[in-house]
């Protein structure tokens, strides 16, 4: 099996998609010429033309909007919003539209839109291009949010999302394009809206999703270190929620973490957090951790920046304090 | 103004009690201070005094109701407020029924009710929730075994009993519940031709002759509560043990001296007020023995009450002489009669039973020559006294008989060590050794 990076393994799924599917094309800004600002999609105007891969003006709502459209007159397309940062000037069309038009139209009309971004901070890009608002859409009934931390369900949720008939965001993390795996040449998929427990134990289940998925996993290490297991859940869908994953895990260790990149208040960690004590109350030996971002801009300062976001070490301490361990 | 008579608390892990007996009937003028009613605590019956005075307008509890400390079980106000005062009797039937009904609704609730909210029984809840800090799946744990989550000292952070205390709690029962070894016997004499041969074949005899629902005897609250402050003691206080041998003869010398020449004033001093006396002067010298632990520090007790282990056939009470620092050995030894005389009758008050600082438990009369007793928390030692009894001794060189005695003290860890303690026991060796130094 090949060992591929991320970024190939989203490219290597929009190439197929080109390829497999007529009615698919790509959008966004610089995904043509420069070949996307996180090299997603090189190459991809010169194999399938200006017809499949348009660049854009910037213009955010243009963008979502003119997918919508195309989408709903029987097209796939794959618009790319240069960071999640930006889609905030779409968020009408995505919202208020996207994820309505189904809905409204009784079932008439579907929008199989799939939106890319790339979300999270961490790379000195200061405070509004350093956001986390994957878990806000998360909220929105009538999308799908998904969020591969690995190229295998990278690959394999893009095959899923460009069979679904419903608008999905993928955010994609800015510092995961270099993860490394084996991806198999066969065809796969990973069915949207399924967590996948990355590594087994029994004293503590922790949660995340993209980046705060690996962190959770050097979490554990530590913890393992010391004598004691972390079973950790990465979300890969945040919308649908997988909550019977995380109930039967929480059931299990009795304790639980989760992680989340966004500002703690109100970050998706707190949804999945309330889940856990609505469904496994009786079954928790202690409070949920929830963890997430400071809650103040992020600083562009290097070490501000790093102070701000959630980090393995401190994470462990938490969980020894609260929990005892 | 109406006032309500509630459970009282008596002694310091007294969490609920039973009305045995009503004293006054409804309607009967009371004075504060008249014993209304006779009350069962873990320990004794108990006369409850009426803390205000009027008309005992509604016993809202009746004879045999086994309630919590504070609950509402008499109303007593003057004459104008009888109608008030009978209100709550379909009040409180209106408030069971509608238990979660908005409390605070003042259409439904009588004036009295409203000038003196029950906020002191909020309190108490609010309290025994502080007091018990359990995670849910502990409390659930706890629910399924059926195991009381009092008796489970906390192990998480802020002391939270957690799932693993739980289920080492579990774990410590099986232990203590699964040697039926009358039934296993019962069942090898049964079948003579297969006798278990292993001890696996054993615990499979137990495990197939255990029936969870047999009928089992009914603790009585006596035995309870012994189960429940042994049980704590041990689980929670490291004890550690020093034994003495002390000549006592000096002491049983002067014992019948004193009882000789005081048998005109009644007076009759036992070895035990010896000892009790003893120990008073030690403890003065060593205040850490006579302090109680708590999780938040130590608890330094200014008078010095010792206990005294007296056993009948069905009860076991510790009640303590108050005081002892400021009693002549004379005024001890009318006291511990005295003590002794109401524990017998139960008429020891309540302060009596829970206020010991210390305690003394006395197997002589039993021809014990020594033994290791059991802490009451939140005390910090005990001393346990064998028999006096003659034996060769080795002194100046020669062998000489003697009176002697072993007293062992068991004493907590975590408050005190060893060599505090071997400086205890010394003093009060010493001063039973030398007794003239307890009478002066």
């Amino acid at each position: 099996m090949p060992v591929i990076d991320l970024r190939d393994a989203i490219g290597k799924g929009l190439k197929e998609a080109l390829t497999n599917n007529d009615k698919v094309f790509i959008m966004g800004e610089d995904v043509g010429e420069y070949g996307g600002a996180y090299s997603v999609t090189r190459g991809l105007l010169k194999e399938f033309g200006p017809e499949r891969v348009m660049d854009t003006p910037i213009s955010e709502s243009v963008i979502v909007g003119a997918g919508i459209g195309s989408a709903l007159a029987g097209l796939r397309p794959i618009v790319e919003i240069m960071t999640i940062n930006f889609s905030l000037l779409a968020m009408d069309q995505i919202v208020n539209h996207a994820a309505k038009l189904r809905y409204m139209s009784d079932g008439q009309f579907t929008v199989p839109l799939l939106i890319r971004t790339v979300t999270g901070g961490g790379a000195q890009l200061a405070a509004t291009h350093s956001q986390s608002f994957e878990g806000w859409y998360a909220s929105v009934p009538g999308l799908k949010v998904i969020v591969p931390s690995t190229p295998y369900d990278a690959l394999g949720l893009i095959r899923s999302a460009l069979k679904d008939d419903n608008p999905i965001i993928m955010a994609e993390h800015a510092l995961l394009y270099g993860v490394r795996e084996e991806v198999p040449n066969e065809w796969y998929e990973i069915p949207i809206g399924k967590a996948i427990v990355r590594r087994k134990g029994s004293d503590v289940t922790i949660i995340g999703h993209l980046k705060t998925a690996h962190i959770a996993i050097e979490v554990a290490k530590i913890l393992s270190s010391k004598g004691k297991t972390a079973e950790v859940i990465d979300m890969r869908s945040l919308r649908p929620i997988d909550t019977e994953t995380i109930i039967e895990s929480v059931k299990k260790t009795n304790r639980a973490v989760v992680i989340d990149e966004a500002w703690k208040t109100g970050s998706f960690a707190a949804e999945i957090a309330s889940t856990i004590q609505e469904q496994a109350f009786d079954f928790l030996d202690g409070p949920v951790i929830r963890i997430g971002s400071a809650n103040v801009p992020s600083p562009y300062a290097q070490n501000l920046e790093a102070a701000m976001f959630p980090d393995a070490k401190e994470i462990t301490e938490t969980i020894e304090n609260v929990f005892g361990l | 103004m109406v006032t309500e008579l509630t459970m009282p608390h008596m002694g310091f892990d007294m969490k609920e009690g039973t009305i045995v007996r009503w004293l006054v009937s409804e309607g009967s003028t009371v004075a504060t201070g008249d014993a209304i009613a006779e009350i069962e605590t873990d320990k004794a019956v108990v006369e409850f005094e009426s803390y205000a005075e009027g008309i005992l307008h509604v016993i809202v509890q009746p004879e045999g109701s086994t309630v919590p400390v504070g609950t509402v079980i008499g109303i007593i106000g003057d004459a104008k407020e009888s109608d008030a005062a009978m209100n709550y009797r379909s009040e409180m039937t209106i408030l069971q029924d509608t238990q979660d009904s908005d409390i605070n609704s003042t259409d439904t609730i009588p004036d009295f009710l409203e000038t003196n909210p029950p906020v002191k029984e909020q309190s108490t809840i609010a309290d025994q929730s502080l007091e018990i800090r359990a995670s849910p799946v502990a409390k659930r744990y706890a629910l399924e075994h059926n195991l009381d989550l009092s008796l489970i000292s906390g192990s998480g952070p802020g002391g939270r009993i957690t799932r693993s205390d739980v289920e080492s709690a579990v774990n410590q029962r099986k232990n203590e519940d699964s040697p039926e070894l009358s039934t296993v016997i019962d069942q090898i004499e049964t079948t003579p031709e297969h006798f278990p041969t292993s001890e696996t074949e054993v615990q499979s005899v137990v495990a197939t002759n255990h029936k969870p629902d047999s009928p089992r005897v009914p603790l009585s609250k006596m035995r309870q509560q012994i189960a429940r402050v042994t049980y704590k003691s041990k689980r929670e206080k490291p004890h550690f043990y020093l034994s003495s041998e002390i000549d006592m003869t000096q002491a049983m010398l002067l014992r019948s001296q004193i009882n000789d020449s005081m048998k005109s004033e009644g007076i009759h001093v036992s070895v035990n007020d010896i000892i009790i006396k003893a120990c008073a002067e030690a403890l003065i010298l060593h205040p850490k023995f006579n302090a109680y632990f708590h999780e938040d520090g130590l608890q330094e007790n200014p008078s010095v009450n010792i206990g005294i282990a007296i056993a009948t056939d069905e009860t076991l009470d510790v009640p303590a002489i108050m005081n002892c620092e400021m009693k002549s050995l004379r005024e001890i030894s009318i006291a511990s009669k005295d003590l002794v005389q109401r524990a017998s009758a139960g008429t020891l008050n309540a302060n009596e039973y829970s206020g010991g600082t210390f305690a003394i438990s006395n197997l002589g009369m039993y021809d014990i020559t020594s033994f290791l007793a059991i802490i009451q928390p939140p005390q910090t030692a005990v001393l346990a006294v064998g028999s006096v009894t003659q034996k060769p001794i080795v002194k100046e060189n020669e062998l000489a008989i003697a009176q002697m005695m072993t007293a062992t003290l068991s004493a907590d860890h975590r408050i005190v060590d060893g060599a505090e303690g071997a400086a205890f026991i010394t003093v009060i060796r010493d001063l039973l050794q030398n007794p003239l130094q307890l009478v002066v």
